[in-house]
């Protein structure tokens, strides 16, 4: 009985001294969040510790696309009616420079590096290559009507921009800057995303419906995600972001005007779980350390908060008019 | 022989590999009146490329798609001047066009999808909203883009009755169009739970659009015209031939809000629509036709598009194949409406967002929220599947 009782204790000491040492090892980091709003042209600062807004920075017109730099030190942030790309200084908060971007740069994607950045501008069916660090424009490559959704492939060899109108995934060598492959997707292609390990481009359209997953080598649509929500109808069902754990195991989906985030089995392409979110659900973060997913809500302004492991909406948090693109520092 | 043999083969093959290089042209024409009609409103005054202006633009939209899968589109415009034979024009654009684009009176349209029907040209209406063409008279040759009255009245009667403005005061014009469009807004109001609490007639007695002092003169006429109406919410004015409609505004004896050919307007598209990405495209619109996009523009916009959605799908210039994918279940095409638009099967008209507009701003989009659907909230607006009278042929 007694010894009992002794194992027991040892067992709960062990527990405890475990728990203690993941702490250790992983404690909790805060992380900050920066939002683009779409409307009120601010950006809004967001601390991931406390859930709180700590700061809304003035920026240009029609504040969309926004990323980080690759060093952590900048914001970069699309304001397309200003037909130019600002840069945020993370430290300051403030808005430092510009960039030569086309006209009207909505998205935008850099290497791994961090030296190029590759900006999608609706107006005049172009791709801008941008030197970051001379902060030069380099040229510009001809793609489809509306181009928008950008991302680069892991390997920073194939750059994937997908045009909205022409309703193409465009497949363009870094190198050479010209277009390698078109791949046809369903109407109104939004958002690119690469698996982690490039065997699959994901990408999304947002009137066809459904995310087409590309084989990035042989450049051919080899399967397809579908949504289908009880008592909603299909029209209201309109992906655009998409973001990928690290093990390339989940996907996150963004269905806009379906107020709803879709969980989706990678291996299976098949969705899981629908999370209810705020409304006109666009784009989404990850905070670096994997624990929780940041969705922007354009038409409720506020910004949910998704706890990854439990699948679980934890939180809501009021920003700007029309929360669109949101980025968190690495 | 044999070497004239390998000869005659290596010419085929020249021949084959030169014409996969040469793009897979495909020609599309565009057949309207010659002419404009005459507005109320200087502002509203239709350009003399009102309608094509819009296909040119989707042509461009095409090419640039096309370039891509090695397909070229091209544009061929006829206007028809008074007395001109319209099935003869038609049938010459038929030579090199295998797809059409229409802005002519009902008629006109019949008589040309009849003539074409063997041929295997598809016809697409961008200008007809007439409910006869998708009812009674509809065609299997002829996919319509425009909206018919009955969808531009359900779209304003759901939004009049969603602000709860459900007593109106409808005044109707003197002409076959303006009662057509009575006809369909009595039926919206009957759909929709709102009570036309008196009619009145204004009668086209004729005269001049443009007058130098035409303003005071208005201003006496309107008022006295809509005095003595029992009470009510809202006018709704059936005025498609622009006659008096533009004068009601500010000017009735009861300050109410009016609606319908005036005031708040439902449409197809609007220059001031910029949601959805279409700012874009009346970005592309205005740098290509330096004025601003209509809702004709936009009809045939949609029509060459369905057609450049049709062939990249299809991978295909073949006008059959096209065709039949246009018709097919799979079909939508995407147009700056917030929804895929897709084609009512049973008499290939387009469902869509219709915009309610006042001049300056798109006020509101309808179907509007509540109006409930078992297959597409968009066949709220207009006569739905049990109803419809249009038997394909």
């Amino acid at each position: 009985m007694q010894a009992e009782v002794r194992t027991q204790m040892l067992r709960m000491w062990r527990v405890g001294l475990l728990s203690g040492l993941a702490l250790a090892a992983a404690p909790a980091h805060a992380f900050i969040a920066y939002v683009s709003n779409e409307k009120s042209n601010t950006v809004t600062v967001i601390d991931t510790e406390s859930w709180t807004v700590t700061k809304t920075i003035k920026v240009g017109q029609r504040p969309r696309g926004i990323d980080f730099t690759r060093d952590g030190k900048f914001v970069m942030v699309a304001v397309g009616d200003d037909d130019t790309i600002q840069v945020i200084d993370a430290k300051t908060q403030a808005v430092v420079d510009s960039l030569p971007s086309g006209p009207d740069p909505e998205l935008f994607a850099q290497d791994a590096a961090g030296k190029f950045l590759y900006v999608a501008n609706e107006n005049d069916n172009t791709v801008t290559v941008i030197d970051l660090e001379k902060r030069a424009r380099l040229g510009d490559i001809q793609v489809g009507v509306e181009p928008e959704g950008m991302t680069i492939s892991p390997d920073g060899k194939t750059l994937i921009n997908t045009s909205e109108t022409t309703n193409m995934a465009h497949f363009i060598d870094t190198a050479s800057r010209q277009i390698v492959a078109n791949v046809l997707v369903d109407a109104r292609p939004r958002f690119a995303e690469f698996k982690h390990d490039a065997s699959e481009v994901w990408v999304s359209s947002e009137i066809g419906g459904t995310v087409s997953v590309i084989d990035p080598k042989k450049h051919e649509v080899i399967g397809k995600v579908t949504f289908e929500i009880p008592g909603l109808r299909k029209e209201a069902i309109q992906p655009v972001g998409i973001g990928m754990t690290k093990d390339d195991k989940t996907a996150f989906v963004a269905l806009g005007p379906a107020n709803r985030i879709a969980v989706v089995d990678v291996a299976s392409r098949k969705v899981t779980k629908y999370l209810l979110v705020g409304q006109r659900v666009w784009h989404m973060a990850f905070t670096p350390d994997e624990k929780y997913l940041l969705t922007t809500n354009g038409v409720s302004n506020d910004v949910s908060v998704i706890d990854v492991a439990a699948q679980k909406v934890i939180k809501t948090i009021q920003v700007g008019e029309l929360p669109w693109g949101i980025t968190i520092a690495p | 022989m044999i070497r004239w043999l390998v000869g005659l083969i290596g010419l085929g093959l020249a021949a084959t590999s030169a014409l996969a290089a040469e793009p897979a042209l495909i020609g599309v024409g565009y057949l309207g009146l010659a002419g404009t009609r005459s507005t109320l409103s200087l502002v509203e005054q239709p350009a003399e490329n009102d309608g094509v202006a819009g296909a040119r633009l989707a042509i461009e939209d095409n090419n640039t798609t096309g370039k891509f899968l090695g397909q070229r589109f091209a544009l061929e415009e006829r206007r028809i001047k008074e007395g001109e034979d319209v099935v003869q024009a038609a049938t010459a654009l038929a030579e090199k066009n295998g797809f059409i684009i229409t802005d002519l009176p009902a008629d006109a349209l019949l008589k040309i999808s009849d003539a074409l029907r063997d041929r295997g040209t598809l016809l697409f209406n961008a200008g007809a909203i007439d409910e006869r063409l998708r009812e009674a008279d509809c065609r299997a040759n002829v996919i319509h883009t425009a909206p018919t009255r009955a969808m531009l009245a359900d779209a304003l009667g759901q939004y009049l009755v969603w602000k709860k403005w459900s007593r109106w005061l409808l005044v109707v014009g003197s002409h076959d169009e303006d009662k057509l469009f009575a006809d369909a807004l009595r039926r919206t109001a009957t759909r929709f739970g709102a009570k036309i609490v008196q009619e009145k007639t204004f009668e086209d007695k004729g005269g001049a659009r443009r007058t130098d002092s035409g303003v005071t003169l208005i201003q006496r006429q309107m008022p006295v015209f809509t005095q003595g109406a029992p009470a009510y919410d809202v006018l709704v004015a059936a005025d498609e031939s622009e006659v008096f409609g533009a004068y009601l505004p500010y000017r009735t004896w009861d300050p109410r809000p009016v609606a319908g050919s005036a005031g708040l307007v439902p449409r197809s598209w609007d220059a001031a629509q910029d949601q959805w990405g279409a700012i874009q495209m009346q970005n592309r619109f205005m740098k290509l036709n330096s004025r601003r996009m209509t809702a004709l523009d936009m009809q045939a916009w949609t029509a060459a598009r369905m057609i450049g959605e049709a062939t990249s799908r299809t991978n295909s210039s073949d006008v059959k194949k096209v065709t039949d994918f246009i018709k097919g279940p799979d079909f939508s095409v995407a147009a700056f409406k917030g929804t895929r638009l897709t084609l009512r099967d049973w008499n290939l008209q387009l469902r869509q967002p219709i915009l309610l507009v006042d001049g300056r701003m798109v006020v509101s989009v309808s179907p509007q929220e509540g109006f409930l659907h078992q297959v597409s909230e968009l066949d709220t607006l207009g006569y739905d599947r049990p109803e419809s009278k249009c038997k394909l042929k």
